[in-house]
């Protein structure tokens, strides 16, 4: 399954753009996302976070067809 | 009325204290965060925060609503501005006020460090010799190592 996956700040620098599509083996799940985003560049840590329709997801949350994917860098607000 | 928001634009002070303002409440605790010129022993000019928008506004609302279950009967604003800023400059405020104080310091601590931990918000430092550098979490940030990201995001799904 084809997941487009928004990317901010400093990975967003490591893979060059702020939005890329991965392939991940189905069911899709988080933990497949962040391996194969993970999988972009040497500059991403290999088990980046990752939110799923804005809410931090763990491993084993399903992704679905449109679903708001995102891979979230260390916050750094404030 | 309670409110979190992002902005762009210079965050007022007084404005934001003003809303926190009323008659049952004895007590108003403000944090205001600014940017330093310094970031360890380089001379920093300036800061670009760069945030995910939709959910930092969640984040940011469901924070709220933990501080005000924390401490009922607050009233809580708290702003944190994104884009470009100069040294010296809010990056954010929290306002919070209560009928007594204890609450009102309780609620305002619980906002600004669930701000810094969990709401998606990003800054690159810029440097006197024009170099920019994004800046690392803070160490005591939930998601800096993958299996306190685990705990932290199953926390708050």
């Amino acid at each position: 399954m084809k997941v487009t996956v928004r990317v901010f700040a400093s990975y967003a620098d490591a893979v060059g753009s702020d939005r890329v599509t991965v392939n991940v083996g189905e069911p899709a799940t988080v933990g497949g996302v962040r391996l194969a985003v993970a999988a972009l560049s040497p500059n991403l840590p290999p088990r980046p976070l990752i939110a799923v329709n804005e809410t931090y997801a763990t491993d084993d949350v399903p992704i679905a067809e449109g679903d708001q994917v995102a891979v979230i860098p260390p916050v750094a607000g404030g | 009325m309670s409110r979190t928001a992002i902005v762009t634009a210079a965050i007022d002070v007084a404005a934001i204290v003003d809303e926190v303002r009323g008659a049952p409440q004895g007590a108003i605790v403000t944090f205001i965060g600014t940017v330093r010129n310094s970031s360890g022993t380089r001379t920093v000019t300036g800061l670009e925060y760069s945030v995910y928008a939709e959910m930092a506004n969640r984040e940011m609302t469901d924070i709220l609503h933990e501080a005000l279950a924390l401490a009922s009967g607050a009233e809580i604003v708290a702003v944190h501005r994104v884009g470009n800023l100069d040294v010296g400059e809010i990056c954010v405020m929290i306002a919070a006020s209560h009928a007594h104080r204890a609450a009102a310091f309780d609620a305002c601590r619980y906002t600004i460090e669930g701000i810094k931990k969990r709401v998606p918000i990003w800054k690159r430092e810029r440097y006197a010799d024009g170099s920019t550098q994004w800046v690392a979490a803070c160490s005591d940030t939930a998601q800096n190592a993958g299996n306190h990201a685990g705990e932290h995001a199953g926390e708050h799904a």
